[in-house]
């Protein structure tokens, strides 16, 4: 499957978005937008309790309102053996609570009216009796023999131990260490919030067993599969539509409740019911990422060599584990935790508890916990570096991969395809000024002024994945793309993958008008509908381009094999004297005999050779085989303000190699976005959940998202290292930026406090934190004496 | 209650509950789906529209509060098809990936440009601090609020709303079903 990159001009132009042109216009169609004749409206009643057991539900004064249609309980779905349903990964999610609620926020009942006032005016008049419960708020607290029970199948809290590793050789490497640097860092619970929460539009014809179900779904074709199984229809009968999505990052990746309810609804009304969920609803209940403590061990030589390198991680997953991972790997693809170093021996433990929290864990903008692992590896390095004295810049150089050892296995098992770690880290040490930094750094401290310098080198994981390791439910991670070209030369292509935002309309155009040297204008893109695209795993995990745009390349490939033999047959030479060039093929010695795609197409049509079908079309389903792994340098310098904690970013340098970038202007783009939510993540992203169970951060006004005026200048810059097993050479690109950012965020805020003795903060740095670790890390002074007014004070 | 106010140069008469918003009028009433919705705290701006010219967010108003006002919406901006400055801004400067918030974006850009047609970057950035976007980092965005702003000096955009009624007849635009956005 292997084939040399091919670095052809052409790929690599900045080519306005096709998609903008509806955008601009407001004629996006998100599935809120869309209408049916007799459509009706659902609302969902959530628990306001993290824990109780419910004892009754009363929906009768419901049916007094004009309007209501019909009240959905889970005593209701429990009758059909729908009040529970399986997860991607293995274990089971209540749809309705029958039994126990187990967050605050989970689905109890749903009322369907003609009008959505109507249907949220009924949730006011379910009656629920609910017997409070005490909840399992702490992680920690999980495992204690004394900690309240989450679910009845669960009988000690584990939702799953995983290890990965050499524990033996970690042991010896750590055994001849010089220094161990030790970090206990927690991962904040955070939130992926899509501008656009989810929706849902089910459309069931009983009578003739045929569902059509507009859904906000990054994965179309895999959620066709799983609510086919669910509700019981042939899954070709069931009909996925993803129309526009307004943005996703994970979110739109597991089935939900909400989904299921409405799907069940519209079966027993035989009308459309429409559920578009609210805000509070999406935070409260939807698509948690994150909630890992995380203990790191980094063992060193005297010399700064790294050793080894041990983790502890606690997982938090809520009531359910419910978000979607690889089927072999529980704790994703953390085991890149070495990250972009050479050490030659790891070893990682990772323990998934329940708590009376939603379900947490989904890939928040990145692969399958990278994140969390490119966070741990950057802040310790990090911290290491401040323990021996020395430059983080150095000790990174010191112990990265080099260029030569690619391929590269690392101790966890991964094999890394490409990479330049060190050109990566000097060229963003460049552009930052990193040297003029360091001395300002200097000045400024005394003149009691905190300037802070952070590094993150880190490296991504995209692309997955290889079937013999990568698989969701079963169903290999591969994707598809089908391709036909009409009589006028004009193409059709077709995914499985779904954009949500990042241009797949644009970028896979451009890759067939490269490969068949077409216009990218003469290129329909076709995708989120289950009837009219190929099955495919969909678009997470930085897997577009990947997958689906080696898919792409590779049928374009496929269907230029048919084409050639026409323009054999049309040129009259045998096919291994035509030559190809892309939109033309030649008779080779005679590149004046030509003919081109276009007419190539047109002959399939109309004058196909007597032995060949007619017609001009591919289908390709992709295994990648390997993973592809970006990685960059990302430089952020900080000031802090030691009066109030408060800090603020003086300067941001991205160093970006994503491989082959097809669409320049798009890659920036979504680089810039990444960095925005990385930023957000490290600065000022906060769920608390209280005694109870309740969540501190409901509404964004809670749960705060950066505008333009908090959100930081970025300078970025690009490096390209082909990925040497993708057919253009590409790698994904849309998650490195949150993967590698909030640490060199981090980073450079304690950076500017290290001198005072500050070793960690938790994320997010919010001013109450950086203040308060200032004060503990402040030598103590004896109180002024209280009739002397304290300086500044009027 | 009985409500009469203009849409995008058009005349609107219709009978509402007193308690619907404005957003809700102009989605489920008028059929004009641009303007979205994505919090429940006036928070997100997604939802901004042009009250009279003036940058609102149509979830933080009932219908009724806008008798015998000008609402002009995502839809109203481009009459005949000649798209405003910051609509082409937009799409130059890649200011918009998933497309969410770009209607309620554009509108308080033009809002902006409105009261003050040579804004500063931080004053681009102040001005649609009111309006959130998860893709693209802003940076764009204000890029686009720029380019437009220069384009406009060399020429003023077309009239909207009730002045493009004026200017010409109205082209209104169908509401649609399904999937096909262009």
């Amino acid at each position: 499957m292997a084939t040399e990159p091919r670095l052809i001009p052409g790929i690599g132009e900045s080519l306005r978005r096709y998609e903008d042109d509806r955008f601009i216009r407001g004629q996006g169609t998100f599935v809120a937008d869309v209408t049916l004749p007799r459509m009706t409206h659902m609302a969902v009643l959530r628990s306001p309790l993290a824990r109780a057991r419910i004892r009754s539900i009363n929906a009768s004064k419901a049916f007094t309102l004009p309007g209501v249609i019909v009240v959905i309980t889970g005593e209701l779905l429990a009758r059909r053996n729908l009040a529970w349903m399986p997860t991607a990964s293995g274990d089971v999610q209540s749809v309705l609570a029958v039994d126990e609620v187990r967050y605050q926020g989970q689905e109890v009942a749903c009322v369907i009216a003609e009008d959505p006032y109507t249907a949220h005016d009924a949730l006011q008049l379910l009656e629920v009796d609910y017997e409070p419960l005490p909840p399992l708020v702490d992680a920690t607290e999980a495992l204690s023999p004394e900690a309240p029970l989450v679910r009845a199948d669960k009988p000690d809290n584990r939702c799953y131990e995983w290890e990965v590793g050499d524990a033996a050789a970690t042991e010896r490497a750590f055994a001849e260490a010089a220094h161990i640097t030790t970090l206990d860092t927690y991962y904040p619970r955070c939130h992926p919030a899509p501008l656009e929460c989810c929706a849902c539009l089910a459309d069931v014809d009983p009578s003739v067993g045929r569902a059509r179900v507009y859904l906000t779904s990054q994965a179309p074709h895999a959620h066709r599969t799983v609510l086919a199984q669910l509700i019981g229809l042939p899954e070709n009968r069931v009909q996925v539509i993803s129309p526009d999505l307004g943005g996703a990052f994970g979110n739109k990746v597991p089935i939900y409740p909400g989904y299921v309810v409405a799907v069940v609804a519209s079966f027993l009304l035989a009308r459309p019911v429409r559920w578009v969920e609210d805000r509070t609803g999406n935070l409260l209940a939807t698509g948690f990422a994150r909630d890992y403590r995380m203990r790191g061990e980094l063992a060193l030589a005297a010399d700064g060599r790294m050793l080894g390198l041990r983790v502890r991680l606690l997982s938090d997953h809520g009531a359910f584990f419910a978000d979607v991972q690889p089927s072999k790997l529980k704790a994703g693809l953390f085991h890149v935790v070495t990250g972009s170093y050479d050490i030659p021996a790891a070893h990682i433990i990772a323990t998934g508890v329940h708590t009376n929290k939603a379900p947490g864990g989904v890939a928040y903008r990145c692969s399958f916990r990278v994140t969390e692992a490119a966070f741990l590896i950057e802040r310790l390095v990090t911290t290491a570096a401040v323990e021996l004295g020395v430059d983080p810049a150095d000790l990174r150089r010191r112990n990265f991969i080099r260029a030569e050892q690619f391929p590269y296995r690392t101790a966890t098992g991964l094999l890394y395809d490409s990479g330049d770690y060190r050109m990566a880290l000097d060229l963003a040490l460049e552009k930052a000024g990193y040297a003029q930094l360091r001395k300002e750094q200097e000045q400024a401290r005394k003149r009691g002024r905190l300037i802070g310098i952070g590094i993150s080198s880190f490296t991504e994981v995209t692309g997955a994945g290889p079937s013999r390791d990568y698989d969701l439910m079963g169903i290999k991670m591969f994707d598809a793309a089908e391709l036909a070209i009409g009589p006028t030369g004009k193409a059709i292509l077709k995914l499985g993958v779904q954009s949500q935002g990042q241009g797949h309309e644009t970028t896979f155009a451009q890759i067939v008008g490269h490969e068949l040297g077409i216009s990218p204008d003469d290129v329909a893109v076709h995708h989120g509908d289950t009837d009219n695209t190929p099955y495919g795993l969909g678009t997470f995990g930085s897997r577009s381009t990947p997958t689906g745009g080696a898919a792409t390349a590779v049928v374009c490939r496929q269907l230029l094999d048919k084409a050639k033999k026409i323009a054999g047959y049309l040129l009259e030479v045998d096919v291994e004297d035509v030559g190809w060039e892309p939109g033309r093929f030649f008779v080779k010695g005679a590149d004046e005999r030509e003919i081109t795609i276009q007419q190539v197409a047109a002959a399939a049509y109309v004058n196909p050779p007597e032995d060949m079908e007619p017609g001009l079309d591919a289908v390709s389903y992709y295994d990648p085989p390997q993973l592809s792994f970006p990685f960059g340098t990302y430089v952020v310098a900080v000031e802090v303000n030691p009066e109030t904690g408060e800090w603020k970013v003086l300067k941001v340098v991205a160093v970006d190699d994503c491989g082959v970038r097809i669409n320049p202007m798009i890659v920036d783009g979504q680089i810039m976005g990444g960095l925005t939510e990385g930023y957000a993540i490290a600065a000022m992203q906060r769920i608390d959940f209280d005694a109870q169970g309740a969540s501190t951060a409901p509404t964004f006004e809670e749960y705060l998202v950066p505008s333009a005026w908090e959100t930081p200048r970025f300078e970025l810059h690009e490096m390209v290292t082909p990925c040497p097993h993708h057919p253009l050479g590409a790698k994904g690109v849309g998650e490195a930026p949150t993967v590698g950012s909030p640490a060199a965020f981090v980073n450079a805020v304690i950076d500017a406090l290290s001198h005072l003795g500050v070793r960690n903060i938790d994320m997010p740095l919010t001013a109450d934190r950086v203040w308060e670790a200032m004060e503990a890390a402040r030598p103590r002074k004896e109180p002024a004496p209280a009739e002397e007014p304290l300086a500044g004070t009027p | 209650m009985h409500i009469s106010l203009g849409v995008n140069g058009q005349p609107v008469d219709a009978d509402v509950e007193p308690r619907m918003l404005l957003v809700h009028f102009l989605r489920d009433v008028a059929k004009l789906t641009g303007t979205q919705v994505g919090c429940d705290t006036t928070t997100c701006g997604t939802c901004t529209v042009l009250l009279d010219g003036m940058a609102v967010k149509s979830c933080g108003l009932f219908a009724v509060q806008v008798e015998g006002r000008e609402i002009t919406t995502i839809e109203g901006l481009a009459p005949h098809g000649n798209l405003n400055p910051v609509q082409e801004g937009f799409k130059i400067c890649h200011a918009l990936q998933c497309g969410f918030c770009t209607p309620g974006m554009i509108l308080a850009s033009v809002a902006l440009l409105t009261a003050n047609p040579d804004p500063t970057e931080d004053q681009v950035r102040w001005a649609l601090s009111g309006n959130l976007c998860r893709c693209t980092g802003y940076a764009n965005i204000v890029r686009a609020v720029q380019w437009a702003a220069e384009k406009m000096k060399k020429e003023p955009p077309a009239p909207t709303g009730m002045g493009a009624i004026l200017a010409s007849h109205a082209s209104s635009q169908p509401p649609h079903v399904g999937r096909d956005g262009n």
